[in-house]
Order: C-alpha cells, then structure tokens, then sequence
C-alpha cells in the first residue's frame, strides 16, 4: 500500500510543479538554517572527554581576604593551596595547570623567535585527559619533582619547527633555557579546550574564545615557573603585585587543580578532604573562609556558560524561521489537498476510509519533506562552509558528522509531517457527495 | 469598498486565513528584534572613540626580561623614529581597540565601600595623551611633573585625566575636578576631564561602559615597555607601518613583534568589531530569507484561492463589477489577514524580546521597531498578493455562464 501511495503522492507532486517547489524550498531553507546551527551548537555544548567526563573535577578553595568575593570561591587557586592539595596525592590522578606565553626558538634554526603559549603541568595530564602522542611520550613525576628542563610539543609547532619529523631527544629554546623535546602531540583538539575553561560567567556570552587550540608547549609544572618566570597569567589578584609573573608569593589565584575520581565515594572522600583543608588553614589563619566548590567538568563547563550567546541566539533565530517555513508548508499543503477535493471524493465514494486517504495525503506529505531534507542537507553543507569561513575559533571544526546528517533527514521529514497533520486530516473529511456533484 | 462579503468568506476559509496570519505574526516577531540586533550591533561598531583612529598605529614588543626595558626601549624608539613619516612615537600601556593591559575596579571612597566600576587606566608617557589627539574638556592636560617613574602594575599616586563618560557616572552632577578615587591601596586625583576616550575592548561592555577610561601619566620602566604608539599622515600610513616593522626587527632581533597586535588603529578597529559585523550580516541574511518564505506562501496560497474562485469571479464579473472591483478585493483580504497577523506579532515580537532578555542581556525592545516592522510586512503583502490578484481580475465574465 506504501508503494501505491508513494507512486500517487510523485504523480501529485509532478502535476503542480510551481506549488512542490515551493513547498520544498521552503522545508529545505528552514531546515539548512536550522541544521547549519544546531550543528554548531551541537559542536560547541559536547562532551570533550566523552566517557571520562563524569569522573574527572576542578575543586577550588578560597584563599581571599574576609567579604573580598560574594557567593564561591574564585575560578582559579592560589600557589600554596593548590601545591598543598596536588602534593596530597588524595585522587586517583592529580594534574595542576598554570598559563605564559613563552619566547620559543629551535638551536641552529635561522627563524625568528615567536611567542607560543605554554601549559605549566604535570605528568598526570596525559593519560587524565587521554592526550594522544604522535611521537614519544609524556615526562614522568619523577621528572615533576626534579624541576626537568624536558617538554612536550604540538604537532603544529613541531610541524613548524622541525618540518613534522620526529623531534624527540633534540633541543628547544625556551626563553633563556635548553629543555629536550620528550613527546610530540598527536592531533588533538578538544571542544571546549576544557581545562582552560574559567571565568566564563564574567564574559557577558563573549566565550568564543574557549574553543581555542590547545597549547604549543607543555612542560613539568615546576621547571616551567623557573624557566618562563615573570611571565604567568593570573586569573586575579586581590592585592598589590610587586612581582607580575612571577606569582608564587603573591595574592593571586593562577593555579588550576584537575582531579580524576574513579567512583561516587572517591569523590565524596576527596570533597572532605578539601573542607578539612579549609578548615585548617582557617585555623591556622591563612583562608578566612571555609568555602570550597568541586564540580565535575560538565557542570563546570555548564557553570561557565561555554557556549557563546550570539551561537545561542542565531540557533534561536534559526528554529524561529523553521516554525514560520513550516507554516508556510501546512497552507500550501492545505492548498494543494482541498485543491484535489474531487479526486478525492471520488476515492470516497469508491469505498476509501478516511483513514485511507489520511495515510495517502501524509505519505505525500512525507515525500516534500524527504525532497526538502536533501536540499536542506545541501544547504546545510553551504552554511557550514560559511561557517568555517569566518574568523571564529571553533570555525576549522564545522563539519556534519554521520549522526547530524542522519538529524538532518529525520527533522525534514518529521517537520512536513507535522506539517501535514491538518492539511491531510481537513482532507480526509471531504464529503463524498457534495464533492462528486460539482465534478 | 465592503469589507463585510470579505469577512464573510474569510470565515470559510478560518483555517488557511489562521496559518497566513499566524505566519505573518511570526515573521512580524523575528522582523523586529532581528532589526533590533541589527542597530544595537551597527551602534557598537561605530562608537566614538574619541581619538585620531587614521594617524596612529601601535607596535608590540614581547619576549624579553622587563629589567632590559631601558635599553629595548631606548633602541626600539630610536628605530621607530628615524623611519620617514612617523610624526611621533610614546609608550602607552593599552591601545584602544588593541592590547588591554590596565583593566581594573576601582572604589570612590579610601575604605572600598563604594564600588565605582570596573574601567581602563590607560598608563602613557609623555606625548602619549597628544599622541592620540583625545581633546580636554575642563581642568588640564599633564604636566611635565605629573609623569613619575613607578613600579608595579600602575602608579601608586597620580594626577589623572577622566572621561566624561566616566565623571558622569561616579559624580553626576558635580564637578569632578579635584575628586579622588582608589585602586586597590593606589591613589588618583581628576585634575582634567577628556570629551570622550574608548577602551581597548567595546564589544561586551554596555554602551555607557565603552567609554570609562583614565589617562594616568608616567615614566617609561619595567612596567611600561613595549607598547608603541605611532603617529604618522593617515595617507602615508600603510608605508610608515611596513617600514615601522621592519626597523623595529633590525634594530631588535632578539625580541618578537607580536604582529597579530602590531596594526593601524584603523584595522585595530576592524577586527574588533568582526563578531558584530558576521552578527550584523547573519540577521541580514536571515530577514532576507523570511521576507521571501513569507511572499512565497501569501503567493501560493493566493494563487490557490483565485484559482477556487474562480466562477464566483466570474459571476461578479458578469453582474458588473468591473476589474479593479476584483483586484481591490483581493489586495483588501490580504490587508485585513496581514493585519491581524501584525497585531498578534506586536505581542509576540514583545514576548520575544523579553525572553531574548532575559538570557542574552539584550536591552528592551523599543516601541518604535513595531510600526516599521508592520509597515514592512504590509508592503510585503501587497506586493506578493499583486500577481494572484491581477490574475483574478484578468477572469473575463464569460466563465459565470460555463458549467455552473
């Protein structure tokens, strides 16, 4: 019956040329721009560590002044607490993570010198966050502790430096040290770059910028405050600095702590832990609140609000053209059924139930739709090209996976059918007789 | 002409006429506020930055120890100056629409109880302010003495030029000359007031906010080093920066020019404002295309409707009415369903803008969008009603007496 029925609604589709175009252009444009955002949406509110993510957490401490901040703790830990803590060894795995950008050359290499961000880590932040290697491996926490003048590169920055060969075992220029090159990054490009995600309630929706690449340099996070000192980021200080950079002893929170906890009760210890700590140093009169926060990293991601505002209004704008292009496709469809009112009167009278001429014009329905999602991948294809276009950070990772083009075609099919309840349901009521007396 | 014989046979057709002006009030709803981000982003990007944008350009200096500063310094400007075409160069600390380098809360009180808001200290040396061509409007400009050698992130104590903008918010009303406010332990006292001054970052700051600068002068050191600001003849400009550049990389070659940061103001500017300009483009492209989808569905159903009708036109036709008769009924049905479907959209393009609020910070809708967005949609209407419409009035009266 599904073939008979596919077969009539191609015929119907062929005899109205202008009116099938019409209805399909309008499915395929509504479901291009909306396809073309959710994509992007899709891409940008994911889980980077699909998987892992439920066990990996950013737990912070206050180390700020009595009334200097309402509500939690600050986005990023002071020195102290956060070696403290990361020397406790109390989670599964333990990685702290601080920011510079360092002056980086290659010996007997004749470029210029460049200025390339730097991640100040340690050896746990591999393996927690699954970093592939391309060549050679992470440095050890035998090598966190003895301050090693060792690193791990990018494969862009080894593609630039090196021409993409295997560089482990020779020497980088950092600053004004020689460290040795131990491992070299496989592609790897998170989204978010997760780790480096804090701040984002201050941005007022301007978060483009956590969908950066990853950095160029990661080096044990020790020996890195000696060889780029006077030149690490702070999140904010809450005093003078006398020493910028240079942050160790200064009122600053620059450090991040990322923590793996295999299981719930791992991470309820880990939670007392952190409030014992608080209470200590209260005690002991360095903290003068007792406030620690420790999220897991979709709620801390969510707590950031990653996804920037402009991508979230245009999905918005996107779905609100769909809705109208739906409209648009319900009164045509309406047309197009009560136009063929003695047809199907005829098939009525001839003994077809209203149930029969509901599939009939739902199956047409479903035809536009299916014609339309085509186009509306087309178009989808060319909204995504003009995505990755734009000088946006997430824009080299626009691309529709198989699940999104799959969504494609459902949402086409499932909006022209949604479409086309009242249309065929209006049409299924025509009465046999007054229909059959005007033919 | 009767509107009532409309009405009536609209009632016939209730569903068809819902959906049209269902449409309508939607497209009415996204018209308006799109329109709206269209200004509110068109008025970002042309916000007065209240400086010579097409004379001045800035050079970035980075990767060398802050305690080599005299000497960089010293060689950089030596370089930069004997280029041909540069008027000036001075160290300011940020750049407006460039690097940021001195944002900070400040409180209005030496106790920190009242918070004045977060600003700009734009930290320059001598000949910076004049640099940028920032005009004074009360007190003065710095004096030679005003400029002290200091360490740390900003001076600790500083006679400081504010921007109106800025003085109208922390004491509205009153003279600001004289009064004091405080960062952190630092000290400042306003002994001028400029007209306007912009910050290194607009977008992301309310358009009030855009323009809360101070000028705090100082001695070049360790902590003001690096950031050049040229100026030069606007029409000499594109030269002056490519040789600026490659003085600079002669005379210093074991510092990086950050050369992402190293541009004229003027394309400084430019790239500030690309999200609000793809934003701007992207609304643009989205009115464009419900405009269209709308026309097309008010034709196709128009279309529909003539053909149905088509002996009852020719039945009027036969009784007398003539063709324009016909056509003003047409064009008139599509007035009164275009308007209903605008009064419903005035709601929902409210609705919308408050929702739209409530998540993106988005300012209230103003009254004004409404009328035009409805003009707008009524001249749509009666545009894509015109052919259908033309068509039913071509119906010649003969019809009326076939098969009826």
């Amino acid at each position: 019956m599904f073939t008979y029925y596919f077969d009539l609604a191609l015929r119907s589709l062929k005899r109205n040329k202008v009116l099938t175009a019409l209805m399909v252009l309008a499915i395929a444009v509504g479901i291009g721009a909306s396809m073309t955002t959710l994509t992007v949406m899709h891409l940008l509110s994911g889980d980077p560590l699909p998987g892992r993510s439920g066990h990996i957490y950013y737990p912070q401490v206050d180390a700020t002044p009595a009334g200097y901040t309402k509500g939690g703790p600050l986005d990023m830990l002071d020195y102290r607490s956060a070696v403290d803590l990361w020397s406790a060894r109390r989670a599964d795995r333990q990685a702290l993570i601080a920011g510079s950008d360092v002056k980086v050359s290659a010996p007997g290499s004749n470029q210029p010198p460049v200025m390339r961000p730097m991640l100040a880590t340690t050896a746990d932040f591999f393996p927690m966050f699954d970093v592939p290697f391309r060549y050679g491996s992470s440095w050890t926490t035998a090598d966190d502790a003895a301050r090693a003048r060792v690193a791990v590169i990018s494969a862009s920055l080894n593609d630039r430096l090196f021409g993409g060969r295997n560089s482990v075992g020779r020497t980088l220029h950092l600053k004004d040290s020689d460290v040795r090159i131990v491992g070299v990054l496989d592609a790897w490009r998170p989204s978010p770059l997760f780790y480096d995600v804090r701040g984002g309630r201050f941005a007022q929706g301007q978060t483009a910028g956590f969908y950066g690449k990853p950095e160029d340099v990661f080096m044990p996070f020790f020996g890195a405050l000696e060889v780029n000192a006077g030149n690490f980021w702070q999140f904010t200080c809450w005093g003078k600095v006398t020493t910028p950079g240079r942050l160790q002893n200064q009122p600053c929170v620059w450090v991040g702590l990322w923590v793996q906890l295999e299981s719930a009760s791992r991470a309820a210890d880990y939670r007392a832990f952190i409030a014992s700590y608080a209470r200590e140093q209260k005690a002991l009169g360095r903290f003068a609140e007792t406030r620690v926060r420790m999220m897991h990293l979709m709620q801390w991601l969510d707590f950031n609000h990653v996804v920037p505002s402009d991508v979230k209004l245009q999905t918005w704008l996107a779905f609100a053209f769909l809705a109208i292009c739906l409209f648009n496709t319900i009164g045509l469809l309406l047309a197009k059924f009560l136009r063929r009112g003695g047809e199907i009167g005829v098939r009525r009278a001839l003994g077809a139930s209203r149930r029969a001429v509901f599939a009939q014009c739902l199956v047409e329905a479903g035809v536009v739709g299916l014609v339309g999602g085509i186009g509306g991948w087309l178009l989808t294809l060319a909204g995504l090209w003009l995505v990755r276009r734009q000088p946006v950070e997430y824009a080299d990772m626009a691309h529709l996976d198989l699940g999104m083009f799959g969504v494609t075609f459902a949402l086409a099919i499932a909006a022209s059918l949604l479409a086309g309840v009242l249309p065929a349901l209006r049409a299924s009521r025509v009465t046999p007789a007054l229909q059959l007396k005007t033919l | 002409m009767q509107i009532a014989p409309i009405l009536a046979a609209l009632r016939k057709h209730r569903l068809a006429t819902v959906l049209i002006a269902l449409e309508i009030a939607l497209a009415c709803a996204v018209l308006c506020n799109a329109c709206f981000i269209i200004a509110s982003r068109l008025s970002a990007m042309h916000v007065e930055s209240g400086i010579d944008e097409p004379a001045l350009a800035t050079v970035q200096l980075t990767g060398y120890d802050p305690s080599q500063s005299v000497d960089v310094d010293a060689r950089a400007l030596a370089a930069l100056r004997a280029v041909p075409g540069v008027q000036s160069v001075t160290l300011l600390n940020s750049i407006p629409f460039g690097a940021r380098r001195g944002t900070a809360g400040i409180t209005t009180d030496a106790e920190r109880q009242h918070f004045g808001g977060v600003i700009e200290f734009y930290v320059g040396a001598p000949g910076s302010l004049d640099a940028l061509g920032s005009r004074i409007v009360a007190g003065r400009g710095p004096r030679p003495e005003d400029f002290q050698p200091f360490t740390g992130f900003m001076p600790n104590e500083a006679n400081v030029q504010i921007t109106q903008a800025l003085a109208d918010h922390l004491w509205p009303g009153v003279d600001p000359l004289g009064k004091e406010f405080w960062m952190l332990k630092s000290h400042y006292r306003v002994v001028g007031v400029l007209k306007t001054l912009v910050r290194p970052d607009p977008p992301g700051w309310t358009p009030q906010e855009r323009l809360w600068s101070v000028f705090v002068p100082a001695q070049p050191g360790p902590y003001l080093t690096g950031s050049y600001l040229l100026r030069a003849d606007p029409k000499e400009m594109p030269r002056v920066m490519r040789d600026a550049l490659a003085a600079v990389a002669r005379a210093l070659p074991e510092v990086v020019i950050d050369r992402d940061a190293s541009q004229t103001l003027t394309d400084l500017r430019h790239e500030t404002f690309r999200n609000d300009r793809i934003m701007a483009g992207l609304m643009l492209g989205v009115i464009a295309a419900l405009l269209l989808v709308t026309a097309l569905g008010i034709v196709g159903l128009a279309s529909f409707w003539v053909a149905q009708r088509r002996k009852q036109i020719g039945v009027r036709r036969a009784l007398g009415a003539t063709r324009g008769d016909i056509l003003r009924y047409f064009q008139t049905e599509n007035f009164l369903i275009v308007s209903l479907g605008i009064a419903l959209g005035m709601l929902l393009a409210y609705a919308l803008n408050v929702a739209l609020m409530q998540v993106y910070e988005l300012p209230r809708l103003p009254l004004a969008y409404l009328p035009v967005g409805a003009l707008a949609l009524w001249v749509l209407g009666q545009l894509s009603v015109l052919a259908p419409a033309l068509r039913a009035a071509a119906v010649p009266p003969v019809v009326a007496t076939r098969s009826v």
